[in-house]
């Protein structure tokens, strides 16, 4: 069995305000110096067999489709180390 | 005339619309997710509501719902098409309509009588309004925000393709004020506010919503 | 640890079975910790002729706990059963003790509602706790077979400055709204209140009401041998468990500490899936209205420990049931975890053999997970097996039904008499009209007498096309019959500071107050739902206050001719010793033959005369004035005078009929002033109003004398309308005039001030979404 992981981000154009709450709420815990939170999300896949070449383009294509909306946010596909 | 209201899983305003449909005249079909046809209506309403919880995406997982296959297809040929709140982000993630919609900016749920400007009253879904008139409907939504980029928003000013704005504040983070949109044929629209909750003076801020309805069948008629 | 599979026997043999237990009677078991004490636990060995095996010492525990079993509340709660079992309209079709109470609107229809508390979760995790709470009442209504229709949440929290309710308040208000807009119930009314004596435990209580056909009535229970035992609904996992026992029947501090409580440290918090639970509730239409269901229980507080007992106690025999074949999303999960789980979107069918199919069809159609878990039995007994032992064997009834009652004493509290007799009538009062209009602004922008729209305009109240009025207005209204235009009104009220001050008198008040707003909208009331909330049973003085309250509503009840249809007792809400103002919130449902009637709230139509209804007394303990002005809480509290409430609901009724009045409000919180207020900031529409000549105008303003309501008459209904009053001998004076103003809308007060709306608007809308995002 192996896992990949898919992370989901806004594009950095695109306006995040989870992110920007939590980078509000940081320097109220005492938290200095953190200058941009972005807030995503990550899926963790776990695939039966080996991790091919083949089986990545299908989670990119996953990814792509379902995971992701592409006119807002980018992906990133890992394999678990 | 028929027109088809989708049910999804997680669908909250099929019956308000489907009743909205009705006090306008037509006949309102149900339409439900797993089906293959549209049983031979004449327009369809995606309604509002959560549609598989919306966990993933707002509108993301009832795009692939079978249904849709249909409903995008008939998108194409010309039927009129009305997506509203979460029907509105099913259309954007099926790729009809351009932008998608995102958290509210100040991330809380709302829900308001807001006021609109009908920018296009040329669309299938609002002929029976003036350009410039404004109207009063209900607006409830979490991630009611429109985005998109630039050029998509320059383009869809300058083809006139933004139906619907929102006037005497912006309620949630929406680019240029934009609570509606149609895609280039002008029969397929989509808005964040809810006509269907506009439809009789008694459950409403008013009847200002039920152009909407009345729009289709004059597209229909016509 | 290594991955190899376990026999299955290894681990079944570390179960705790009947076996095991008739064996080993001398094992150590944790029955205090799980809530027991001594005598109790005595009792079970005493049932059973045995020590409990740990799965029935974890049912005892849940369901003999304060939430489940009444048991401090019980020898009080059982007066409401005096009360007539019938409304106006006619007799209960439910009553106290199913899920929640069933009564006839009439053209065939019935409607069930309830109100239930959600305290102690929703501190721990302010969203989900709330959540789960509206979650958890719209399954009760829905178990009666009642399509849910609208929900209300009576909130009370600390003071609004206070850095925990910048915590607590967003999230119990995205909880309740996330849940509730994403089930697709609107929601229609209810209470945001501030006290300090909320701090450590805000008050969270859901009401909902559903509406049926008489037919499609369905009450819960387990008969007819053979027929097959249901769960539906959501995967089982460790939510909550031990949050029931834990959670509501001890201060809850140590407990959740650190967030977890239970036998194996697993977190009491329950998630909500409110997806889940719109499925489930199609999905349990669908079955009922197949005619494939005897009886549908939810799974709430206790889970499955709850529903097998109830349904299987109010049936006629006994039941089997396979535990191991309930769907977890935990498989670690040990029987007895299973049986305490509160895992949400769960509900239990009975059902019979023949109608199995069919029943499995409906929901895989709605993509609901369902499995057969037992079967109804001749045995009297209730037998849980687990993978082949038996780790249950009890006669149901010892554990849903008959569990222990405490009489527990009650003494008036000492200082009562001490608290009484300090009145807020004899504190400084203002004097003049610019003291009196610097009063108002100040009392219009405190946290209790605020715009609550930050809260309110999280809450979905459109969808499902049918609410006819909801928050501000006095009562929420939900059109029943698109057709006929039969409706239900709701409200739920208390003041706790006047319980405070009298509890008989407070809980009077409360059902007082209710009962007047769903009449100012235009309907009969008929029925009382209630959540009491209330300090340490263990307290003679919180006792003495709880049996005031019931005393008080059950005699209030009987006069108004009301019954009390159901309701839920909330007791251990205190921080530190500290308790909770006693609160009994009160919600009344009436009935409305054509919502097209209703009465609005605010004023809208110039030259209109407003008439003030009602006895105005120098009444100021306990009143919002006394709060905001002088932080001061004693004395006694406003006269209650049922009669006059009576005769106020019939003119309030009949007016709107006939078409009398055009606007109403009743008077409440802060007196005639914040009733005007709000009356003119709802449509930005003024009113220049003259104050009756033998009233000195601060009482006039600030008094919160109860019975009484501000209506707009149009000028040519004014005869017919003083007429009615007369004829019913209700006081009323005529205290001004709808006045839009000349471009500047003003409230108006002649002789003493006027205020520009726009001035009254700011010191009325900012305060709390100032507060929040400070």
């Amino acid at each position: 069995m192996a896992r990949v992981f898919v992370d989901v981000m806004l594009k950095p154009e695109i306006l995040d305000p989870q992110g920007k709450a939590v980078h509000g709420a940081l320097p109220r815990l005492g938290f200095e110096g953190v200058t941009d939170v972005r807030q995503g999300k990550r899926f963790e896949l776990e695939l039966d067999g080996e991790v091919t070449a083949e089986r990545l383009d299908q989670v990119r294509a996953m990814a792509a489709t379902l995971l992701s909306n592409p006119v807002i946010e980018d992906f990133d596909v890992q394999v678990e180390a | 005339m028929r027109v088809g209201i989708v049910t999804f899983p997680g669908s909250l305003d099929d019956i308000d619309a489907a009743r909205a449909v009705r006090i306008a005249g037509d006949v309102p079909v149900p339409l439900w997710h797993g089906d293959h046809d549209l049983r031979g209506v004449d327009a369809v309403v995606l309604p509002g509501g959560f549609s598989y919880g919306d966990y993933l995406r707002c509108g993301a997982i009832a795009r692939f719902a079978p249904v849709m296959t249909e409903v995008v297809a008939a998108a194409s040929g010309g039927m009129p098409v009305l997506g509203i709140c979460n029907g509105f982000q099913v259309l954007c993630e099926a790729h009809l309509l351009p932008g998608a919609l995102i958290r509210n900016d100040h991330r809380r749920f709302v829900c308001r009588d807001q006021r609109l400007r009908v920018e296009s009253a040329t669309t299938a879904w609002t002929s029976a309004y003036q350009a410039g008139q404004e109207i009063v409907v209900p607006l409830k939504n979490g991630e009611g925000g429109f985005v998109a980029d630039t050029d998509t928003l320059d383009r869809l000013e300058g083809e006139g393709r933004v139906v619907v704005r929102y006037v005497g504040g912006n309620p949630n983070g929406s680019l240029r004020d934009i609570a509606g949109i149609t895609n280039g044929a002008g029969n397929v629209v989509g808005l964040m506010p809810h006509p269907e909750h506009a439809v009789e003076s008694l459950c409403g801020p008013g009847t200002d919503g039920l152009g909407f309805f009345t729009s289709a069948l004059q597209a229909l008629a016509a | 640890m290594t991955d190899a599979v376990l026999d299955p026997a290894a681990i079944h043999s570390s179960v705790d079975d009947v076996a095991r237990a008739t064996a080993t009677p001398d094992q150590l078991q944790p029955w205090a910790e799980l809530g027991l004490k001594a005598d109790e636990y005595e009792r079970i060995h005493k049932i059973l002729g045995r020590r409990p095996t740990s799965s029935e010492l974890a049912m005892y525990s849940v369901m003999w706990s304060e939430h489940c079993s009444y048991k401090s509340s019980k020898v009080h709660l059982r007066r409401f059963g005096e009360l007539p079992a019938e409304t106006r309209v006619g007799k209960l079709l439910a009553g106290i003790g199913e899920n929640a109470g069933v009564l006839d609107i009439g053209q065939g229809y019935a409607v069930t509602f309830k109100v239930e508390s959600h305290n102690h979760p929703s501190y721990v995790e302010p969203y989900q706790g709330a959540a789960t709470g509206v979650g958890g009442i719209v399954r009760d209504i829905l178990a009666m077979g009642a399509r849910p229709v609208a929900v209300m949440d009576a909130l009370r929290f600390g003071p609004l400055d206070a850095p925990d309710t910048a915590r607590v308040l967003p999230g119990i208000v995205a909880g309740v709204g996330g849940y509730g807009n994403c089930l697709g119930l609107p929601n229609i009314g209810g209470e945001v209140v501030f006290d300090d004596s909320y701090i450590g435990n805000p008050l969270v209580n859901a009401l909902c009401v559903g509406v049926m056909r008489h037919e499609d009535l369905h009450l819960a229970n387990a008969t007819g041998a053979g027929n097959q035992v249901i769960l539906y609904g959501a995967r089982t996992g460790g939510d909550g468990i031990g949050g029931v026992s834990v959670l509501a029947s001890e201060t809850f501090d140590a407990a959740t500490a650190d967030g977890l409580s239970g036998p194996s440290k697993r977190p009491s918090v329950q998630v909500g899936d409110p997806f889940m639970e719109k499925l489930l509730i199609e999905c349990t239409l669908e079955l009922f209205a197949a005619g494939v269901v005897n009886g549908i229980q939810d799974l709430g507080g206790a889970g499955l420990s709850c529903a097998t007992s109830e349904l299987a106690s109010a049936g006629d025999g006994g039941m089997q049931v396979w535990l191991d074949r309930v769907p977890l999303r935990d498989s670690s999960l040990a029987p007895e975890e299973i049986l305490m789980s509160e895992s949400q979107e769960r509900m239990m069918a009975v059902v019979e053999p023949r109608h199995v199919e069919q029943f499995l069809a409906v929901c895989a159609k709605w993509d609901v997970d369902v499995t057969v878990v037992g079967e109804v039995t001749t045995t009297g007994r209730l037998v849980i097996d687990w993978h082949g032992e038996v780790v249950v064997d009890v006669p149901p009834r010892t554990v849903a039904h008959e569990g222990p009652v405490y009489d527990r004493p009650y003494a008036r509290p000492a200082d009562q008499d001490a608290l009484q007799a300090d009145a807020a009538e004899a504190l400084p009062r203002p004097v003049g009209g610019a003291e009196l209009r610097d009063t108002l602004l100040r009392l219009v922008g405190s946290p209790n007498l605020a715009d609550k729209s930050w809260v309110t305009d999280q809450y979905d109240r459109y969808v499902r096309g049918n609410t006819v009025l909801a928050q501000p207005d006095d009562a929420g209204v939900v059109r029943v019959d698109e057709q006929t235009g039969l409706g239900v009104a709701l409200a739920t009220d208390c003041n706790g500071r006047f319980c405070q001050l009298d509890p008989y008198a407070g809980a009077q008040l409360a059902l007082a107050e209710a009962y007047r707003n769903v009449a100012a909208v235009g309907a009969q009331p008929l029925a009382v739902s209630d959540c009491l909330n209330f300090g340490s049973p263990e307290d003679p003085a919180v006792m003495w206050q709880f049996e005031r309250a019931v005393a008080g509503l059950v005699d209030g009840c009987r006069e108004l001719g009301v019954p009390v249809t159901g309701g839920n007792v909330s007791f251990y809400n205190q921080t530190g010793d500290v308790p909770i103002l006693p609160t009994p919130v009160v919600g009344v449902l009436g009935v409305l033959d054509d919502v097209d009637r209703r009465v609005r709230q605010g004023f809208r139509t110039p030259g209109q005369m407003i008439y003030l209804i009602g006895e105005t007394r120098a009444e100021l303990s306990g009143s919002q004035w006394a709060l905001v002005e002088h932080d001061h809480l004693g004395g006694l509290p406003p006269q209650v005078d049922l009669a006059a409430e009576r005769a106020l609901a019939e003119l309030l009724r009949h007016a709107s009929r006939d078409g009398l009045i055009d606007a109403a409000h009743d008077l409440a919180d802060g007196g005639l002033a914040q009733a005007l207020v709000e009356s003119c900031l709802r449509h930005d529409v003024g009113a220049r109003v003259w104050l009756p000549d033998e009233l000195d105008p601060f009482v006039a303003l600030f008094s919160e004398s109860a019975g009484r309501a501000i209506v707009a008459v149009p000028r040519s209904e004014e005869v017919r309308f003083t007429d009615m009053a007369t004829a019913r001998r209700v006081p009323h004076v005529r205290l001004g005039v709808v006045d839009p103003g000349d471009g500047d809308p003003l409230l108006d007060v002649q002789g003493q001030f006027s205020v520009p709306l726009i001035e009254l608007r700011a010191a009325w809308s900012g305060t709390i979404p100032d507060a929040i995002s400070a």
